[in-house]
């Protein structure tokens, strides 16, 4: 930082002195731990002594683990909770919010109302657990409302019924997931020309042609966005299946990110656990430069 | 409601042919809208009603009758129980330190990215993006272990550390872009001026970047206030745990104690609620730039 006039060549130097601090968190907290991650899943090791080099055993277990396998499938059934359904279901809300609710109603009905949806998003996913918890608990509160009014053969433990668990937690999944989508899209809504809908109206489109021709395309940059952002997500569902069923029953809710867990610091098979890890950072990392690559596209378009 | 009531019933002289024009439709498109809102925001409602119940009331009339008593004891009880003052303290701690830590180290890496074009700038930032979305599994063990060596086991310094530096990933990423298009007039006016590059940063680019940083340090704030696995693994002792992790060790307790656990999930939700009514504009506006951006 030398004092007087700064050159451009000067100036160069002193610029990566400011990446200094960035770099070196960076390399201690992601790159060092990423690389000895991938270290210990070439290893038997329990956590404490020597790690064991065993090469890919690891991985070659992995291909025969109904537990592995069976935890991605369930991560492929999130999808449809994380990403498919609120998706779809964010894209009407937020049509009807900005096309009927907001221009007949007000504007501020509308933002009142998106808020609203939003407000599940914004809670800690353990205290949303705790609340479902108890919703969905065999004497929780959809079942004393099923006893209440004489249904009480539809009482179910929902968490505890391995045919059930699943569906129960998607259902609150998108509870939690849907106002993101739906913020996303009111906020790309309101860059698309209006005189394009009164056009369409003139010339007699109904609000589902609308909706279907002009609403839905419009919007694809950021139907893109939310679908690859959630389905990263949905690669990382961790918080909700630890407070809610810890990935019963009978792994039916098992997702990778809790069964690393699970072993890492239940059954200290930490190669183990560092190897499914591994699996799912790759994964992660082809959807995320997919993501990546079309934001630039993106924002090189907007310049 | 209130709003939609107000709204609806004020045929102002230059709404008038918008509110002739509304027509069953439409109402009926709002009702329903309403209705599923309304389903959205029920289950904290639940919690309301049933937080302040006694626990007789609760098996008189059931979860979903209004309070027919009021009473404190079950939010006082959990509150004591759990030390929630302290869970509070240590999450306010934490998030407060991580918002002013990652913006920093953010707006110092984009500084030298953005106005400093440094070589390797895009692809530094294209790495440090991709890193932040690989799961947190895959960082956990290696940081849990490195944080017994270094000392930072079970405190609150080591997960300030950490996420301090995963926020910052996306600050950087964000205020890079921004920084990118600063006008270049300005640096060099403040250059002849005799301004050095640290003046010019304190002097020039933040005044002028405060409202972005703003909602930057928002989101770190929030973000870390939500975080677990990590906090879950680095924060064993009790005395330690952030609010986010004392709700997740909750799990199974209280089951038989409806109005207690009401309790517990309303204090869980409470902060981040009221949170999100201060900064409510501050947070939809940040999310579509955190996603589109």
């Amino acid at each position: 930082m030398t004092q007087g006039n700064p050159t451009r060549s000067s100036g160069r130097y002193t610029f990566y002195l400011y990446l200094v601090p960035g770099l070196l968190g960076f390399a201690v907290v992601v790159l060092a731990p990423e690389i000895a991650n991938l270290a210990i899943s070439l290893t038997a090791w329990k956590g404490i002594g020597a790690p064991r080099f065993v090469g890919l055993d690891n991985y070659v277990r992995l291909l025969h683990d109904d537990e592995f396998w069976g935890s991605f499938q369930h991560t492929l059934l999130f999808i449809i909770s994380m990403t498919i359904v609120p998706t779809m279901l964010g894209l009407l809300l937020a049509a009807v919010l900005f096309d009927v609710i907001g221009r007949k109603f007000g504007i501020r009905l509308a933002s009142f109302m998106r808020a609203g949806f939003y407000l599940p998003q914004i809670l800690p996913l353990t205290a949303a657990g705790v609340l479902w918890g108890w919703i969905l608990s065999p004497i929780g509160i959809i079942n004393s409302v099923f006893r209440s009014v004489g249904l009480a053969g539809l009482a179910q433990d929902w968490l505890g019924n391995p045919a059930l668990a699943l569906a129960a937690v998607s259902v609150v999944i998108v509870w939690v997931q849907l106002g993101y989508s739906l913020v996303v899209f009111m906020a790309g809504l309101s860059r698309v020309d209006t005189a394009l809908y009164e056009a369409a109206k003139v010339d007699g489109a109904n609000w589902l042609q609308r909706f279907v021709s002009i609403t839905t395309p419009m919007l694809a940059p950021e139907i893109f966005v939310v679908v690859l952002t959630t389905a990263i997500a949905a690669l990382k569902v961790f918080a909700p299946i630890y407070v809610l069923t810890d990935g019963g029953p009978n792994d039916a809710t098992l997702v990778p990110s809790y069964l690393t867990y699970y072993h890492f610091f239940t059954t200290s098979r930490v190669g183990y656990a560092a190897a499914v890890a591994t699996v799912q950072t790759l994964l992660t990392i082809v959807l995320g430069i997919i993501f990546l690559r079309f934001q630039a596209r993106q924002s090189g378009r907007a310049n | 409601m209130a709003h939609s009531t107000t709204q609806a019933t004020r045929p102002a002289a230059g709404h008038a042919r918008r509110t002739f024009s509304r027509g069953l439709g439409s109402i009926l498109v709002l009702v329903v809208s309403l209705a599923f809102l309304a389903a959205v925001l029920f289950p904290f409602l639940l919690a309301v009603f049933n937080a302040v119940k006694t626990g007789v009331d609760y098996s008189l009339h059931g979860p979903l009758a209004f309070p027919q008593s009021f009473d404190l004891g079950g939010l006082v009880a959990f509150w004591s129980e759990v030390d929630f003052t302290r869970k509070l303290a240590n999450s306010v701690i934490v998030s407060g330190c991580v918002a002013v830590g990652g913006v920093l180290l953010s707006l110092f890496s984009a500084y030298a990215i953005g106005i400093g074009r440094v070589r390797g700038g895009p692809i530094l930032l294209f790495v440090i993006m991709l890193s932040i979305m690989v799961p947190q599994e895959s960082l956990v063990y290696p940081i849990y272990y490195a944080s017994k060596a270094a000392g930072l086991y079970n405190s609150l310094v080591g997960v300030i550390i950490v996420f301090s530096v995963l926020q910052s990933a996306f600050g950087t990423y964000l205020l890079s872009s921004v920084l990118a298009t600063f006008p270049h007039e300005i640096i060099e006016a403040s250059q002849i001026d005799g301004a050095n590059w640290w003046q010019i940063l304190w002097l020039v680019v933040v005044p002028v970047l405060r409202p972005i940083l703003a909602v930057l340090a928002t989101f770190f704030f929030i973000w870390t206030w939500n975080e677990f696995l990590i906090p879950l693994v680095l924060l064993v002792s009790n005395d330690n745990q952030t609010v986010s992790v004392a709700m997740g060790v909750l799990k199974g307790q209280y089951t038989s104690d409806p109005t207690r656990i009401a309790a517990a999930s309303l204090l869980g939700m409470a902060p981040t609620v009221v949170f999100f009514l201060l900064f409510q504009r501050t947070l939809t506006r940040g999310v579509v730039v955190g996603a589109v951006k």
